[in-house]
């Protein structure tokens, strides 16, 4: 008796298993009941954390639809080409049924001298001026939209230098300054997206560190008693993770609820744009593994933060009655 | 099983409470624990129990030195002592079973056999029936009951209460002792401080009178079962 009587009894191992599982589903369960009994203070917890995830996300939301909206459609990048004005239409045509067969090329438009001409006299309102001239002023243009995968501004400028090369051409004119500057845009938004996503994961694990803080002091009595009574502190720390968890999963699913409702207020308005650009783009949202990634790392956050705070903060109670 | 061998405990302030105590409880041994207020026994006993560390000397509980004791151990040490507290220290947002549950919830045992030893540990104190009622719809003479339902729902080897009968009738404080007798006789090492005079003629058994820091006198429990004439 003497001897063993401080050992620990070991308890066989499935018992020990199933007590595990118990215990964890037990705090898993009540730690939730806990947040539900006082909802205001949680569903305010919810909201700052979820917001501060959905801001990166919605900002990833937008890179994905300029970068989409950008190079798919051919007509922001379309590149004018003015023939030489000696050309017939006959030659024009052979001009562009060869240049369609190039790889970076997705479409080419030919508008003849007649059919600029007609144009023009129709929008400019020059009708009669234009009616003075007996020669056709304007050459024969073909309007050429590259192939998707050739929008990048390297791309543009081999193709833009090629076409000057031809012989039947005058002039090209391509803007290359968009090109670039969307690219750069996008680069420049998509580090401010990553920037931006770790400074307010910072700050979803600070909040959580704080809030979990708080609870701890709490239930401060329950903390000291427990471990007058040999509570270990990973027994301790339980409850404040499960609620860590919580917290952050919560701000998860709220964050998934927030860009999904970005992106069904947004898109309405993006299509009847893209409509009078005559494209029929449709807004996109995150890929599915980027919810699940938004609800993952609302969790994980969560369970980390308060896991620092608990881990800090509950190693200084100790009771000393 | 309890040896203290010249153990000094001075608290933060300057007090101290114990100065070079020395004692040996062996096991199955049940023991008193007397002395005048502010002596040191609730120090001595937060000693056993590892709530506080000796400043000098060394506390050894079943051949192991306290002082040696990593964190995570203690924990394990603390959860094979029960102990009664002089001011209960219950949790007043639980109730009754939680409360009493608490030692075997922090040591996973399964969720029966909890229920059937809280409702065991309150029979025995006489509370059974009392589960769901709060600590403080409890008198306090009930509240330290939970705290003594509390210290033995374990099934410790070391059992040690502070003034557990603080606030009792002198039939119930007959029938705590009761309990801790019970636990004694199937080899529980007991510890008691107690201020109760009426208490400690009536139990024969060994006591410690502490004062000025140490044990004045020893007076072991045969001597005193000879007085009372058996
Ligand atoms: N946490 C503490 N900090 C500082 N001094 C303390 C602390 N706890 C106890 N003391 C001092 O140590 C001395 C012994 O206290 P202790 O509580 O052990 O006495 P006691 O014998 O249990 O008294 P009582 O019979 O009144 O409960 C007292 O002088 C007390 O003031
Ligand atoms: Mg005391």
């Amino acid at each position: 008796m003497a001897d063993e009587g401080l050992s620990v009894t070991r308890r066989p191992f499935r018992a020990r298993l199933d007590g595990w599982l118990e215990r964890h589903a037990q705090v898993c369960v009540g730690t939730l009941g806990r947040l539900y009994a006082r909802p205001i203070a949680t569903l305010l917890i919810w909201t700052v954390i979820g917001v501060a995830l959905a801001l990166p996300a919605l900002l990833q939301v937008t890179v994905r639809n300029l970068e989409a909206a950008g190079p798919g459609q051919g007509r922001a990048y379309a590149i004018d080409v003015f023939l030489k004005p000696v050309l017939g239409v006959p030659q024009a045509r052979q001009v562009a049924d060869r240049l369609r067969e190039r790889d970076d090329v997705a479409r080419v438009e030919l508008i003849t001298a007649e059919e600029g001409l007609a144009e023009f006299r129709l929008r400019s309102g020059f009708g009669e001026a234009l009616d003075a001239l007996t020669d056709n002023p304007l050459p024969a243009t073909l309007i050429i939209s590259p192939s998707p995968n050739s929008t990048t501004p390297a791309a543009l400028a081999h193709l833009r230098d090629a076409l000057q090369a031809l012989p039947e051409v005058d002039q090209v004119v391509a803007d290359m300054q968009w090109a670039e500057r969307l690219q750069a845009l996008l680069a420049a938004a998509k580090r401010i997206s990553n920037g931006a996503g770790l400074l307010l994961a910072l700050a979803v694990l600070l909040v959580v560190g704080q809030v979990v803080r708080g609870d701890i002091e709490t239930r401060r009595a329950e903390i000291e008693v427990s471990k007058l009574l040999g509570a270990s502190d990973g027994f301790v720390r339980r409850p404040f993770l499960y609620t860590g968890f919580w917290y952050g999963f919560g701000g998860g699913m709220l964050a998934l609820l927030l860009v999904l409702g970005a992106v069904a207020w947004v898109s309405p308005t993006v299509v009847r744009l893209a409509a009078l650009y005559g494209s029929n783009f449709r807004m996109l949202g995150l890929p599915i593994s980027g919810y699940l990634s938004l609800v993952a790392s609302g969790a994980v956050l969560g369970w980390l933060g308060s896991g620092f705070a608990a881990t800090w903060r509950l190693r200084q109670i100790e009771p000393g009655l | 099983m309890i040896r203290f061998e010249t153990v000094t405990k001075r608290y933060a302030n300057g007090r101290e409470a114990l100065a070079a105590a020395s004692f040996h409880v062996s096991p199955g041994e049940m023991v008193f624990l007397t002395g005048h207020s502010g002596a040191g026994k609730s120090t001595l006993l937060k000693l056993v129990a590892a709530i506080e560390r000796p400043t000098r000397g060394t506390v050894i509980i079943n051949r192991q030195s306290v002082s040696a004791l990593s964190r995570s151990a203690v924990a394990a040490f603390r959860r094979r002592i029960g102990m009664v507290f002089q001011d209960h220290k219950l949790l007043y947002d639980r109730p009754v079973f939680d409360n009493v549950a608490l030692p075997l919830v922090v040591d996973g045992v399964s969720r029966r056999e909890v229920d059937k030893r809280v409702r065991a540990a309150l029979d025995q104190v006489g509370l059974l029936g009392r589960e769901t009622g709060f600590p403080m719809e409890l008198s306090t003479g009930e509240q330290q009951r939970v705290g003594i339902a509390r210290a033995v729902v374990s099934r410790p080897t070391i059992l040690i209460a502070d003034e557990p009968t603080g606030n009792l009738d002198p039939d119930l404080a007959v029938d705590v002792m009761a309990i801790f007798q019970r636990f004694n006789a199937v080899g529980t090492t007991v510890l008691i401080a107690t201020h109760d005079v009426h208490l400690i003629e009536r139990f024969p058994v060994r006591r410690l009178h502490l004062g000025q820091g140490r044990v004045l006198r020893d007076e072991p429990a045969a001597a005193l079962g000879d007085s009372h004439g058996g």
